[in-house]
């Protein structure tokens, strides 16, 4: 343990109660009861109210959920494909070539996400591969966006895995793409849903670079939640924020217990 | 157990076989001058070695020796740089390790944490199902490696789920299923305690009786499970085989500084050789044995067992001073400088142990000092 006595680690907590909780946790907590009140007039938001609930229920914020969610497995199950496939193949490359592929996979983190939307409105904006205006578009740029995460996670996993277990696979005359099947990626499971997890996370918040290029038949959800707090809604748009964080967190959650049974020891 | 086959003349192989991974068909295994380089580090130099078809050959070297190396090459996780690999006379030098027929079992055992016991050990008849059998088959020859390495019981099990001993077992069980010519072990006794340990030589050496077709080459840097074990040990050092025979042959008539001091302990004491079976230490005339008939008044080093040194008066009679005494159970090790060399010998543990700086006399027999070449006594202490 780092701090032994007794008032000192009293002394942390209060630093963790005074300092952190009000910058991570209240501001949710706000959120959530602003999305059941009718007005903010004093400290707190009043008037309770379910009505904003009723709305998205009815009305297509519903759709731009089914959008956001739709768009998040698609660019997460592209992006953990690839990023997998990279990870795999950049084991047997030398450092150097590595460390190209690397930084290539690392560039869309590294640039501003408005660019990466900019670049990609650009350049798919011309046949033959006219892309613009397309829900395609919109999950290709968060796949872009997410695929480093993938093969970032997947390459340490595959850093962490004893090369032991490969090579008896081998040994006991197993070709390399039965070992890949039957030991490597079931012993990268835990890793690979990790990656997933994280991914489905990114893309479910992701709102800059989506924000250039999504057409009006495919709104995901953060865009409506700026779109109706732009425009003055604020409560409306708590409502929205809270079932977005619910379903993010709802599939993480099942994804998490995936995970559970996936890890052997 | 097969007898020993020579070392450096040609391969006692079969003729050439159709490649059928399946078949328990005698094989041995044969080095030609096989080379092993990381980048410009060479790892395994000239190594030239033939291992008959069910004989046990132990690697016997420290690490960094290359034994491993040599027995990763006959896996095929490494390429040699120059020489051939040769399993059951089918060069497999460019052949990868899915296609070369061999069971192998590691240090850490690897088995698949994901899988039960019973899958573990049908892994790599499933692996090649369609050349080897169905599913049935596959079924009974799961059953009968359990039952062979006394694991049946456990087959539902997950790894996690087992011992270490029990996890060698299993490792052992999954590279008998194929059913290979040749079986690489790999320390696979590091892992475990001293009990178990004992008890594992023990039931690889049944195994062996139980698999005489089967030629194993087993790495290890222990000399007790070589001395156990082996029909034959190749001792390695510094990337090279410095020495190979039986065991007795090395223990007894040691070739090398090198095989005397790591096959059991050893005194190595620098000698002239003088005429008809002599030679001169520190001024006294010793009679010895000379294998090679080394030149009189060439500069030679004797090699005598500590537990063939007996105390007091006796023929090869050396006079010196006590230096240590180590209690060790049923012995007294007692370490002595006569004219400044240090002599060990290990006696049945004394009534009345000398003190340090006493004068003692040590003595031996010519039959238990073997006189080797010059500068094969580079090797180092104990």
């Amino acid at each position: 343990m780092l701090v032994h006595s007794k008032g000192a680690r009293r002394a942390v907590w209060a630093v963790f109660f005074v300092l952190f909780l009000p910058l991570f946790a209240l501001p949710l907590l706000v959120v959530v009861a602003a999305s059941f009140a009718s007005t903010w007039s004093g400290a707190l938001p009043s008037g309770p109210t379910t009505a904003h609930y009723q709305d998205i229920a009815r009305g297509d914020s519903l759709e731009a959920l089914v959008t956001s969610l739709v768009t998040a497995v698609a660019a997460s199950l592209l992006a953990l494909t690839a990023g997998t496939w990279a990870a795999l193949a950049a084991q047997r490359l030398r450092p150097r070539a590595r460390r190209v592929l690397d930084g290539l996979f690392v560039l869309p983190v590294a640039v501003p996400s408005v660019v990466v939307g900019l670049s990609l409105l650009v350049a798919f904006s011309q046949p033959p591969l006219l892309l613009n205006g397309t829900p395609q578009i919109v999950v290709v740029a968060h796949t872009v966006l997410v695929t480093a995460f993938a093969y970032q996670s997947v390459t340490a996993a595959l850093a962490r895995l004893d090369p032991a277990y490969e090579q008896s696979a081998a040994s006991l005359g197993a070709r390399p793409a039965y070992v890949l099947w039957r030991v490597k990626l079931p012993l990268l499971l835990p890793s690979l849903t990790a990656a997933a997890g994280l991914c489905f996370a990114l893309s479910m918040g992701e709102l800059s670079a989506t924000m250039m290029i999504y057409p009006p038949d495919w709104t995901p959800l953060p865009v409506r939640i700026f779109a109706t707090t732009d425009r003055g809604a604020l409560f409306a748009g708590a409502a929205l924020a809270v079932a977005l964080m619910a379903a993010t967190l709802l599939v993480l959650l099942a994804v998490s217990r995936i995970r559970t049974k996936a890890s052997y020891r | 157990m097969s007898a020993a086959t020579g070392t450096r003349d040609g391969a006692p192989t079969a003729p050439t076989t159709p490649a059928d991974p399946g078949a328990p068909s005698p094989s041995g295994i044969r080095f030609d001058h096989v080379s092993v380089a990381y980048g410009g580090n060479v790892v395994l130099d000239d190594f030239d070695l033939t291992v008959g078809p069910g004989e046990v050959m132990a690697l016997l070297g420290p690490s960094g020796s290359g034994k491993t190396t040599a027995l990763r090459a006959v896996a095929g996780f490494v390429r040699p740089c120059a020489g051939r690999v040769l399993i059951g006379g089918r060069d497999v030098t460019g052949l990868p390790p899915h296609r070369r027929g061999i069971g192998m079992v590691v240090q850490q055992y690897a088995l698949f944490p994901h899988l039960r016991v019973e899958d573990n050990v049908a892994f790599g008849l499933k692996a090649r199902r369609g050349r080897t059998g169905s599913r049935a088959e596959t079924a009974a020859r799961v059953a009968e490696a359990l039952e062979m390495s006394g694991m049946a019981a456990y087959a539902r099990r997950y790894p996690r789920e087992l011992s270490g001993g029990q996890q060698q077992r299993v490792a052992i069980a999954r590279a008998l299923a194929i059913r290979p010519g040749v079986l690489l072990l790999d320390e696979p006794l590091s892992a475990l305690d001293a009990r178990l340990r004992s008890g594992m030589l023990a039931e690889l050496a049944r195994l062996h009786r139980e698999l005489p077709d089967v030629s194993i080459l087993y790495v290890t840097h222990d000399q007790v499970e070589a001395l156990t074990l082996a029909d034959r040990i190749a001792v390695m050092d510094r990337a090279r085989l410095r020495d190979c025979g039986t065991p007795q042959d090395l223990y007894r008539r040691p070739r090398t500084g090198f095989t005397a001091s790591f096959v059991g302990n050893a005194n190595l004491l620098p000698v002239t050789a003088g005429p008809h079976g002599t030679a001169d230490f520190a001024g006294t005339r010793l009679a010895v044995t000379s294998a090679d008939g080394a030149a009189p008044g060439a500069s030679a080093t004797l090699c005598v067992r500590p537990h063939l040194v007996g105390l007091g008066e006796g023929p090869n009679a050396l006079h010196g001073r006590v230096t240590e005494v180590q209690w060790r159970g049923a012995t007294h090790r007692v370490y002595a400088d006569v004219s400044g060399h240090r002599v060990m010998a290990d006696v049945r543990e004394l009534r009345a142990t000398p003190e340090p700086g006493a004068e003692v006399v040590l003595h031996f027999a010519a039959e238990d000092a073997v006189l080797l070449p010059a500068g094969a006594g580079s090797a180092a202490d104990e």
